[in-house]
C-alpha cells in the first residue's frame, strides 16, 4: 500500500491540518502502514450485511421536546474564546 | 479497621467510608494526607495534569460538615482524582493535550457532579493520551506518565494517571474512560481494577469526546468492591447524554458474594494468539482459581475477532476525525499566532495545538471518510463491527462471561513503541473486542511477570456489570494480587 504526497496534501487540507513540507513524506509513510494494517478487513466475507452505527441493537436516537431550557450565558462561555468583542468572537477579515 | 495518619494510603474505598462513618476520621484530615503524598510523587510519577489542593480541602470540609449533619452517604468525604478528560468547573480541562492547556470549562460532566453529589471530594485531574488517543500515556502534552512498578516502564493509556495514581496509593479510586482499552489496558499494566461499563450505562455528558459510538465511562480501583460502591453513583440515565440508556442501575454491591456455582466461563481460544508466554499460566491459573469455585469451563472461538484492531482503526479515527473539527481556534482551545486569514487560523491552531498521534487519526479519518473510500474503508469496517458483534452475541448463548488476559505483555518501556504505530495499536488487540460490541468488561490484577503486573479480563453480556463485579469480586476474596503495591509506595 502506497499514498501520493499529493493525497497527503490533499487529507491535510480536508481535515485543516496546516503540514511542512517535511512532515508530507513522514505523512504518507505512516498512513501507508496503518491503512496496510487496514486491509486485512477484506479477508471478511461481508455480503448483505448491515452496517452497524450503534453499538446496542434496537436503541432509537431520543429526542428533547422542544422547548426552551437554556439561558444566555454567553459571558461565562466566551471566557475561553481567544477574541472576544461586544459578545462577537473575532477572527481575521473573510470579506474585503 | 483502624489506622494512623502515616498509613491511610493504604486503605480502600470500603475501609475510608468505615473510618469516616466511625467518626475516628475526618475528610479533612484524610484530603490533607493524600494531597501530600500526591505532592511528594508528582515528579516521579507525574500522574497528574492539575492538583486541585485549595477546593478539594474546601470539599472536605462540607463533607465533614455533613457528616455532622447526618446528611452523609458511602462516598461522603472519599478523596478521588479524575481523569481530565471529564469537564470540571473550575478548574482546567486539558485532555493532555496543548490545544485546551488553558480551557477551563462552564459546566461540569454528569459523571462529575454525581460523585461530588455523592460527596466525593476531587484531590485533583489525571494525566492522560492527548485526546484519550494512546496505550502509553506518552502522546500527553504534560509528558509521559511513569509505571509504579517500574519507572522505566509506561503505564499503559490513555487512561494511564488514573491507573498509576491508584495503584501508587495517591487516591484509592480514579475516573477513566475506555474507546479501546483505555480503561482495562492500563490498570493491567499498573496492577490494579479496572471496569468499562456497558456503552450507554454512564453518561458522556461532559467527556471530552473522542470516538462517539465506542467511548465509554468507568473507574479504576483497588479493588471490585470499591468499583461497584462507585459505579453505582455514576451509572445511571442522563437525559443530557442522547445515547444515555434508561435503565434502572442495581445495587452492585449486594451481589458481589453471589456463589459462582453453576457459572459458565468462555475461555476465547483467539486470546491465547500473541500472548506472551509468561502471561498464559497466570490466566490458566485464575481459570483453575474460577473452576474450583464451582464454575464451569469450556472453550469458544469468536471467529472475526482478529479483526478488531483493522476495524478500530478505520471507525475510531473516522469518528475522531469529525469529533475534533470543533477544534477551529475560534471558540475555544488554541489559537496560533498572526493569522494572515480565516483557513490559516483553522489550519495552523490545529496543525500546533494537536499532537503527532491525534493528528495522525485526524489524518486517517479524513482519508477513510473521504469521496471514492467511504465504500471500501468506513462502510467495511462498519460490517465487519456487525460480524464481530454478532460473535459476541452468539457466544453468550453459550456461556455467561468471557475470560482471558487483558493484554499481551505486561508494561513495556518508555519509548520502545514510539517509532511505530500499529505496534502501538497491536496492544489492545484484547480490549477493543467490547468496545465494538458494547459489552462491560473487566480487568483485574491476576499475577507477576518479572516483578510487573498482569490482568485477568472478564468480559459480559449487554448491562452485566453486576455479574462482572461479583466474578471479579469473588476472584478477588481468593487472591491477593489486588492488594500488592508497587515498592516504594507502601
Amino acid at each position: 500500500m502506497s499514498i501520493e504526497h499529493s493525497d497527503v496534501e490533499s487529507i491535510a487540507r480536508l481535515a485543516r491540518l496546516a503540514l511542512t513540507a517535511e512532515e508530507i513524506p513522514q505523512s504518507a509513510q505512516e498512513l501507508a502502514r496503518i491503512l496496510g494494517m487496514v486491509e486485512q478487513l477484506k479477508r471478511a466475507d461481508t455480503a448483505g450485511v448491515t452496517p452497524m452505527s450503534h453499538p446496542l441493537p434496537g436503541q432509537r436516537q431520543r429526542l428533547r421536546t422542544d422547548a426552551v431550557t437554556e439561558t444566555d450565558q454567553h459571558e461565562l462561555y466566551q471566557r475561553n474564546a481567544p477574541q472576544v468583542q461586544a459578545g462577537l468572537y473575532l477572527v481575521p477579515r473573510v470579506v474585503e | 479497621m483502624s489506622r494512623g495518619v502515616s498509613d491511610l494510603h493504604l486503605a480502600d474505598v470500603a475501609q475510608l467510608s468505615a473510618q469516616l462513618q466511625s467518626g475516628q476520621l475526618s475528610s479533612v484530615e484524610l484530603t490533607q494526607a493524600l494531597l501530600a503524598r500526591i505532592e511528594q510523587h508528582q515528579r516521579e510519577l507525574n500522574a497528574f495534569i492539575t492538583i486541585s489542593a485549595d477546593s478539594a480541602l474546601q470539599e472536605a470540609a462540607r463533607a465533614d460538615e455533613r457528616r455532622r449533619h447526618g446528611t452523609a452517604g458511602a462516598l461522603t468525604g472519599i478523596p478521588i482524582a479524575h481523569k481530565d478528560i471529564f469537564c470540571t468547573a473550575g478548574e482546567k480541562t486539558t485532555c493532555g493535550s496543548r490545544m485546551l492547556a488553558d480551557f477551563v470549562s462552564p459546566y461540569d460532566a454528569t459523571v462529575v457532579q454525581r460523585l461530588r453529589a455523592a460527596g466525593a471530594v476531587m484531590l485533583g485531574k489525571t494525566n492522560m493520551d492527548e485526546f484519550a488517543m494512546g496505550s502509553s500515556n506518552e502522546s500527553s502534552h504534560f509528558g509521559p506518565v511513569r509505571n509504579p512498578w517500574n519507572p522505566a516502564r509506561v503505564p499503559g493509556g490513555s487512561s494511564g494517571g488514573s491507573a498509576a495514581a491508584v495503584a501508587a496509593r495517591l487516591v484509592p479510586a480514579a475516573t477513566a474512560t475506555d474507546t479501546g482499552g483505555s480503561i482495562r489496558q492500563p490498570a493491567a499494566l499498573c496492577g490494579v481494577t479496572g471496569i468499562k461499563p456497558t456503552y450507554g450505562r454512564v453518561s458522556r455528558y461532559g467527556m471530552v469526546a473522542f470516538a462517539s459510538s465506542l467511548d465509554q465511562g468507568g473507574l479504576i480501583t483497588r479493588s471490585a468492591h470499591d468499583a461497584a460502591l462507585l459505579l453505582a453513583q455514576m451509572a445511571g440515565f442522563d437525559e443530557r447524554d442522547s445515547t444515555s440508556v434508561e435503565l434502572p442501575v442495581p445495587d452492585y454491591a449486594a451481589s458481589l458474594e453471589q456463589p459462582l456455582k453453576g457459572l459458565k466461563v468462555g475461555v476465547l481460544r483467539e486470546f491465547f494468539d500473541g500472548l506472551d508466554e509468561a502471561i498464559e499460566p497466570l490466566i490458566r491459573a485464575a481459570l483453575a482459581l474460577l473452576h474450583a469455585q464451582g464454575a464451569v469451563i469450556r472453550e469458544v472461538s469468536l471467529p472475526h475477532l482478529p479483526l478488531s484492531v483493522p476495524v478500530y482503526y478505520v471507525v475510531a479515527p473516522a469518528e475522531c476525525s469529525s469529533n475534533l473539527a470543533r477544534f477551529d481556534g475560534v471558540r475555544y482551545g488554541y489559537r496560533c499566532e498572526a493569522p494572515r486569514d480565516l483557513t490559516d487560523l483553522y489550519q495552523r491552531s490545529r496543525a500546533h495545538g494537536f499532537g503527532a498521534e491525534v493528528k495522525r487519526r485526524i489524518m486517517i479519518g479524513t482519508y477513510v471518510l473521504s469521496a471514492g473510500y467511504y465504500d471500501a474503508y468506513y462502510l467495511k469496517a462498519q460490517q465487519v463491527r456487525a460480524l464481530i458483534s454478532r460473535d459476541f452475541e452468539q457466544a453468550f448463548h453459550e456461556v455467561d462471561v468471557l475470560v482471558g488476559p487483558t493484554t499481551p505483555t505486561t508494561a513495556f518501556e518508555l519509548g520502545a513503541k514510539t517509532h511505530d504505530p500499529v505496534t502501538m495499536y497491536l496492544n489492545d488487540i484484547y480490549t477493543i473486542g467490547a468496545n465494538l460490541a458494547g459489552l462491560p468488561a473487566i480487568s483485574v490484577p491476576c499475577g507477576f511477570v518479572g516483578g510487573l503486573p498482569a490482568g485477568l479480563q472478564i468480559i459480559g453480556p449487554h448491562f452485566c456489570e453486576a455479574r462482572l463485579l461479583n466474578v471479579a469480586h469473588r476472584y478477588q476474596r481468593e487472591t491477593d494480587w489486588h492488594q500488592r503495591a508497587p515498592r516504594g509506595f507502601l
